[in-house]
């Protein structure tokens, strides 16, 4: 197998070869948005559907999960031993990739490396016509979000289902998903029921909107699929480097079936998700569904180790997927965010994703943790807004079970992004006017009068529109302190 | 016990009766506190809006104005919070390691109020007198990055006259985070009108906080919809008596 710009090294890139790790490709996959951040929310926060949906599921999770936390004693430690195993991970990347990529050859599987998305596509699409299937039934998976693949089978005449119902809804109403774990966060059941009415093939045309009755209909769909479709697609969760297995959590059972039915298995895995040993998932496997969905427990987690003959697929591929993660490995500041285990819990805390929903993130993730991993996977020029649709109050970091420091990060990378050029003046002859206190006095003073003169706390020129759009600003005091002071 | 004020640029320029109180109320429990002139801002809006370079020469000079205090002290959970959390970060990414090292050690004698008054002065009780009824927001960064715990509800359980009620949802962001209210406008008026939604429904007249920039931003959307509710920071209710009415 061919390896070329894993892990930091420099390597091939648009126009020559790169001092920089590569970064995504544009024009393929789903990690950049069309419009900022700002415009996107605008939208979002108008939509009274979404916004009652998310207030009432992140609130439900939000308390399901806390429920859960509060049973463990260790819960902070074992978040610190999350936190470990990562860093050590990340630490030793090379060498456990590689350790995998012998454990999964010895038991039978194949594994190929792609640098990028579209070569992760051109792989998958390749072995999918090789064993002439026209179909692939599909695990809830976010790096074949991240890549587009299911656009890339498309093109090359393959129709991916996906089997997740959430993540069935979204395909089927041609939308996009708008968090990690509830992929259709932003739907009602009414909505429901017209989607599969409009999209589902031999839907009861009297569908009605009862939960149960919309899980019956996904479930016959479902399971005609799953008995006629050779070829399965997932992501994984964690793979062992020590065994070469591989691991998938899931509430529903669709991903098991995908998972043993098919006589094709491929797997597409972001390269960090590589753990260590077996042992490592006595941490992993209690951290996660407590922080998703406030399980003790998933109900199905599914490992498979290569093939074993006469049970399950019989024709095992495991993709292993840079795009742009080798970029985000060679910053010590934010190499971090490759420690997410893609539990959502950052999502269900953020103020911000509660009111504006995942799609104003452009990306297929959302919420604190996109606004740190998309900006870094694609260069922060091209997400830059991302790093700024936080308020940078600390939930994040205090709901995340391997203690990433989101803030820390967001404030990191807020030093990458563009910034204008107005924006830029104005900070400089701020820092310029605060390293001198005559002149920071003689400012202050200036502005005072210059704020006794106009209009009170209403109508700022831009860019402090947006303060008095919506608040007062205080009548300016008499005094600052510091004249106070010094007449006392 | 001789305490250095750090009055930060926004209660300098903007609210300084919550600087003024803090003053007051130290000197009524009977400490001197001075004024340092040269000091002007901690340099937090540049670094948390990707100015990290402009903030150096502000981190330079908040060190060197402080160095020579045992105890610093600012009306300020989010200003200590960047003294405590970013200014050695921003010293040393800039290759400062000496100023990296004297601003840890600023920052370890540099207390928000309510901490100061807690762990250093040891006092819950500062004799003051305040009838209203209150209701008291913990702003994220006294909350989540000084871990001030209830330090600020055990100061204003004490207060003679006040009627503490509870905030719901207390501990939810008010949506300013410095620029964010302005580069996000709209998703922060989102979440501003959450947090005044909760604060009208405790009944409170007043809305406290240890932190005059959330409290501009709450008072000011409060103010914008004439909902009659005030907002006062915490240095203003502790340095109030009876005498002083
Ligand atoms: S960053 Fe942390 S909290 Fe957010 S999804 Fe990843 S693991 Fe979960």
């Amino acid at each position: 197998m061919t390896r070329r710009t894993f892990l930091g090294m420099p390597g091939p890139r648009d126009g020559g070869p790169g001092e920089h790790p590569v970064t995504a490709p544009r024009g393929v996959g789903h990690l950049r948005g069309d419009e900022s951040f700002p415009a996107a929310a605008r939208k979002a926060l108008a939509d009274p559907q979404l916004r009652r949906n998310l207030a009432h599921a992140t609130t439900t999770i939000r308390g399901k999960s806390a429920r859960v936390i509060a049973e463990l004693p260790d819960w902070q430690q074992l978040r610190d031993a999350g936190s470990a195993l990562k860093a050590d991970t990340m630490a030793r990347l090379p060498e456990l990739l590689e350790e995998l990529e012998a454990a999964v050859t010895a038991a039978g599987g194949v594994v190929h490396w792609a640098t990028d998305a579209n070569q992760a596509n051109r792989i998958v699409a390749d072995l999918v016509r090789a064993t002439g299937a026209d179909r692939v039934i599909k695990v809830k998976s976010m790096a074949t979000q991240e890549i587009g693949l299911n656009e890339a089978l498309q093109e090359a005449g393959v129709t991916p289902v996906e089997t997740d119902l959430a993540e069935l809804i979204v395909q089927l109403g041609d939308d996009r998903p708008s968090h990690i774990l509830v992929p259709a966060i932003h739907r009602n059941r009414a909505e429901i029921r017209e989607i599969f009415l409009r999209a589902m093939p031999g839907v009861d045309p009297g569908l009605t909107d009862e939960p149960a009755v919309l899980a019956a209909a996904a479930r016959r769909y479902l399971r005609e699929t799953f008995l006629r479709t050779p070829v399965a697609v997932s992501g994984a969760n964690f793979a062992i480097a020590e065994t070469g297995t591989l691991a998938v959590v899931e509430s529903e059972g669709n991903g098991r079936m995908c998972l043993t039915l098919p006589d094709t298995l491929i797997t597409v895995m972001g390269i960090e998700k590589v753990v260590p040993t077996w042992q490592d998932l006595e941490v992993f496997l209690q951290l996660l569904p407590r922080s998703s969905t406030g399980e003790r427990m998933n109900p199905y987690t599914s490992m498979w180790t290569g093939v074993t003959p006469g049970d399950g697929p019989q024709n095992v591929h495991l993709v292993l997927l840079d795009n742009g993660r080798s970029a985000v490995l060679a910053d010590p500041a934010g190499r971090q965010a490759l420690h997410c285990i893609r539990c959502s819990a950052c999502l269900n805390v953020c103020p911000v994703y509660e009111r504006t929903g995942g799609h104003a993130y452009g990306s297929v993730y959302p919420g604190p943790i996109g606004a740190v991993l998309s900006p870094q996977l694609t260069g922060v020029p091209d997400n830059a807004s991302l790093p700024y649709a936080s308020s940078l109050c600390g939930a994040c970091y205090d709901a995340c079970p391997v203690r990433i420091d989101i803030p820390s990060m967001l404030v990191h990378l807020r030093n990458q992004a563009p910034h204008p050029r107005t924006e830029s003046a104005a900070m400089a002859a701020a820092a310029y006017t605060m390293d001198r206190p005559r002149l920071y006095a003689a400012a202050q003073r200036a502005a005072r009068l210059t704020r006794l003169a106009g209009r009170r706390g209403r109508g700022l020129p831009p860019p402090l529109t947006g303060w008095t759009a919506s608040r007062d600003l205080p009548d300016p005091p008499p005094e600052t302190f510091r004249d106070w002071w010094a007449r006392r | 016990m001789r305490i250095a004020l750090f009055v930060t640029c926004l209660a300098d320029t903007m609210f300084p009766a919550a600087a003024q109180a803090t003053v007051r109320l130290l000197e009524r429990l009977g400490h001197e506190v001075v004024f340092p002139a040269e000091q002007t801002c901690c340099g937090q809006m540049h670094i948390n809006t990707g100015y990290q370079k402009d903030a150096v020469p502000l981190v330079r000079r908040h060190v060197r104005t402080f160095a020579g205090y045992d105890v610093v002290v600012a009306p300020s959970g989010s200003c200590v919070g960047s003294v405590r959390h970013q200014h050695a970060m921003v010293a040393a990414a800039a290759g400062d390691e000496g100023l990296a090292a004297r601003a840890g050690d600023v920052a370890a004698r540099t207390y928000e109020l309510s901490e100061l008054l807690v762990d250093v002065l040891g006092v819950e009780d500062v004799g003051a007198y305040y009838p209203h009824r209150v209701t008291y927001h913990p702003t994220c960064h006294s909350l989540r990055v000084l871990r001030v715990g209830d330090k600020p509800v055990r100061l204003l359980r004490r207060v003679r006259g006040l009627d503490l009620v509870e905030l719901p949802a207390a501990d939810q962001c008010c949506g300013f985070g410095g620029t964010f209210a302005v580069k996000n406008a709209d998703t922060s008026t989102a979440m501003l009108t959450d947090k005044m939604r909760h604060v009208l429904a405790t009944g409170a007249d007043v809305c406290t906080a240890g932190d005059a920039s959330c409290l501009m931003h709450i008072g000011g959307g409060l103010s914008r919809l004439h909902t009659g509710v005030r907002t006062v920071h915490l240095a203003e209710i502790l340095a109030a008596t009876e005498a002083a009415r």
